[in-house]
């Protein structure tokens, strides 16, 4: 089947549910934060129905995180629908934090909730899982990291166990073996675990265990002026430095009434696209590499290097690490730099559109690449899994075309998306995806508005909060930024895209054989560091 | 078939000299590499430990191994096992959940058990520091051999840090 050409978004309207839980009293409408599309307060106990009504609508999962502000505890999640986003929100005491869980309408919030028990105590009533998520060994069971009296320096008496008796979910029968794998992996990847059940060759099951690079990242940001946070932010997941100090950024600036300049804002999404083409020219390489077509790995990793020099040359960091700034960008190239930059997009242009159709249609690597590690339409919407993932399932929801953010909303997106789901077509739609930003990037170019790079950001003498969301290379990327009233940073919690495609690689890996692993995990190439924090 | 090999021939051969404004640094990977020859029988084996980094000196270590670089030219390479490797280049403030895990591929390294620390979080703790949640610099769990500053090292930086450790002793 061929490319998907009419647009799909996640079908419902936000601003129906909204609507829909105001007239039934069941929530209260609340002025929406800057590019939200609606935001409500719900009590408590709603907070499970709320989620039931919004999968019958067709919404999409997005996020779901605490703020502990004593006595209570403050607790978000985020839909997304054709219309934009719809924010929830409630409160419990933190002395009896129990809520129902959404994950029975949304199984993409089983692991963030856990996260949340784990790191808030809060406890969900009907949740179907009550293991820990990101708790290994490093604290106790009773103490929770982002309550506000937990002292970030709390030192743990001895060195740290292994977290060795983590229970997996079983699997019995004649035949039945597991391998454990991991955390250290074989090859030159971030560590997690993966627990297979198979039979034979078959992969019956499989199970990630991750966590095992929690930094504490929500919990060191606390106490940071704006300009350590994106320090950090351009940390969280070193691939995707851009796409979350850019959504810090933006949380940041909407929270404090900030207007970057059309300049910044133009150099921003130049370095969001070339962050996109950098991860999807190494990644198509790999993922041939892991079928043993080195050959592509070969070209690709070459013109990847080409493409990360000029970033040094032109940005000053090879991974574009702490090229923004609040308020704006750090620097910008002169103008032979400029057209260096518009050379090499020439440049590449024409050896991805000379090799993309060399390896889509080489028989030995698509044998390999096509049917394999299959998620299908339905299962990527139930999962709400975003960016190429999604795009290779047909849910196609691009916030650059479908929830415009500045400077977007000037340009077209074209977004490619297929219906078959396997790892030959989430390939595709990255190739196709290099080509789009290319184009983007010379438009981004040919119309740089002439002004400053950025603009202060005075604190506002008053605690402040905001929400960014941005199209990372990855996905939809979502940064919660509360500072108080001097400007330091009182919460922050990236959403790495990661939290939603970790729980669809095991279901696209029923009855796949266990040595498509490897080509099927780099296909989907989850952020560990992103969703470990 | 035919287009795959016309692709490679026109390609060409890619590898870079060490910089030639460094003569220092490319008398270092001479050095090096009669130095791997002698103790280490032409091969040095590098096994990766991310134990708590963001990734970011992932993708470094995999510049070295592209064409321009080429780290297998010194007698560098990456094994899948410690217990295959001479050498543990380990990247990260060390994550509490690592901090067993690391120590267990220090002891399932054979001898000479060589450590190099990369990047600022693996040298002194980069921006995460200890914390609840990280142990800090790899030197305060295992012994470290050398280390290799930046956030991330470039793959220059890396290849220099490595071929000077090995220099050294």
């Amino acid at each position: 089947m061929s490319r998907i050409q009419t647009k799909n978004v996640s079908s419902g309207r936000v601003s129906d549910l909204s609507r829909d839980l105001i007239q039934t009293g069941q929530a209260e409408a609340l002025p929406p934060w800057p590019g939200l599309q609606a935001q409500v307060q719900l009590p408590s106990d709603n907070w499970g129905v709320a989620a039931e009504n919004a999968v019958r609508s067709g919404l999409r999962w997005a996020a779901v995180w605490g703020d502990h502000r004593p006595p209570a505890i403050q607790i978000f999640a985020l839909l997304f629908g054709c219309d934009g986003h719809l924010l929830l929100q409630t409160h419990v005491s933190d002395q009896q934090p129990e809520l129902p869980s959404q994950t029975p309408a949304y199984p993409a919030a089983n692991r963030p909730e856990r996260h949340l028990s784990d790191m808030l105590g809060l406890r969900w009533r009907g949740h179907p899982d009550a293991r820990r998520w990101t708790r290994h060994q490093a604290w106790p069971a009773d103490v929770w990291p982002l309550r506000r009296e937990f002292d970030c320096q709390t030192l743990p008496p001895g060195p740290t166990p292994g977290d060795c008796d983590y229970p997996f979910v079983p699997v019995a029968g004649a035949g039945v073996y597991e391998i454990p794998v991991g955390p250290v992996h074989a090859g030159i990847i971030e560590p997690g675990h993966f627990r297979f059940q198979a039979l034979g060759e078959e992969i019956l099951r499989l199970e990630e265990h991750l966590g095992y690079v929690h930094r504490g990242v929500e919990k060191i940001a606390v106490g940071r002026d704006a300009a350590g946070l994106l320090r950090l932010a351009a940390r969280v997941s070193g691939d995707s430095s851009i796409a979350h100090s850019w959504a810090a950024a933006q949380a940041l600036e909407r929270a404090l009434a900030v207007e970057v300049p059309r300049r910044a804002l133009h150099w921003r999404a130049i370095l969001a696209e070339r962050e996109r083409i950098a991860n999807h020219l190494g990644d198509i390489g790999a993922i041939c590499n892991d079928v043993g077509f080195a050959f592509a790995q070969v070209q690709l990793s070459r013109q990847r290097e080409l493409w990360q020099r000029r970033n040094f040359a032109a940005f000053g960091h090879r991974l574009l690490m702490d090229t923004l700034v609040p308020g704006g960008v750090a620097r910008e190239p002169d103008a032979e730099l400029i057209a260096a930059l518009r050379r090499d997009g020439d440049a590449l242009r024409t050896e991805v559109a000379d090799l993309l159709p060399l390896l889509l249609e080489y028989p030995s690597l698509q044998d390999r690449l096509r049917d394999t590690g299959i998620l299908r339409p339905d299962q990527a919407r139930r999962y709400g899994v975003v960016g190429y993932v999604g795009r290779a399932s047909n849910l196609q929801d691009d916030l650059r075309r479908d929830a415009p953010y500045a400077p977007y909303e000037n340009l077209t997106i074209e977004v490619p998306a297929y219906a078959e789901g396997d790892v030959a077509k989430r390939v595709r739609v990255r190739g196709e995806e290099i080509l789009v930003s290319l184009t983007l990037i010379d438009q981004l170019l040919e119309r740089l508005p002439q002004g400053p790079l950025a603009t202060p950001c005075n604190t506002r003498g008053r605690a402040v909060e905001g929400l960014g969301l941005v199209e990372g290379w990855r996905g939809e990327t979502l940064a919660y930024v509360r500072l108080d009233a001097t400007g330091r940073v009182e919460r922050y919690f990236p959403r790495d895209p990661s939290w939603l495609s970790w729980p669809a690689l095991e279901i696209l890996l029923d009855g796949v054989i266990v040595p498509d692993f490897p080509v099927c995990n780099k296909s989907v190439n989850a952020s560990y560091a992103g969703q470990d924090l | 078939m035919l287009r795959i090999f016309q692709r490679i021939r026109r390609t060409g051969h890619l590898t870079e000299p060490l910089p030639p404004t460094e003569r220092e640094f490319a008398q270092l990977g001479v050095a090096c590499q009669r130095e791997i020859a002698r103790r280490f029988q032409r091969s040095l084996a590098i096994r990766m430990v991310d134990a708590g980094s963001c990734n970011g000196c992932e993708l470094e270590m995999h510049a070295v191994n592209n064409s321009y670089y080429d780290i297998e030219r010194f007698g560098l390479h990456f094994v899948a096992s410690p217990r295959h490797a001479d050498l543990l280049l380990v990247t990260g403030v060390v994550s509490r959940h690592m901090e067993e895990a690391l120590r267990r591929t220090w002891v399932a390294t054979p001898a000479p058990k060589l450590v190099v620390a990369m990047g600022d979080c693996a040298a002194c703790g980069g921006e995460f520091g200890v914390s609840y949640a990280s142990c800090g610099p790899v030197s305060a769990v295992i012994p470290v051999d050398a280390v290799i500053p930046g956030c991330p090292p470039s793959p220059l930086q890396l290849l220099n840090g490595l071929l000077q450790l090995l220099q050294r002793r």
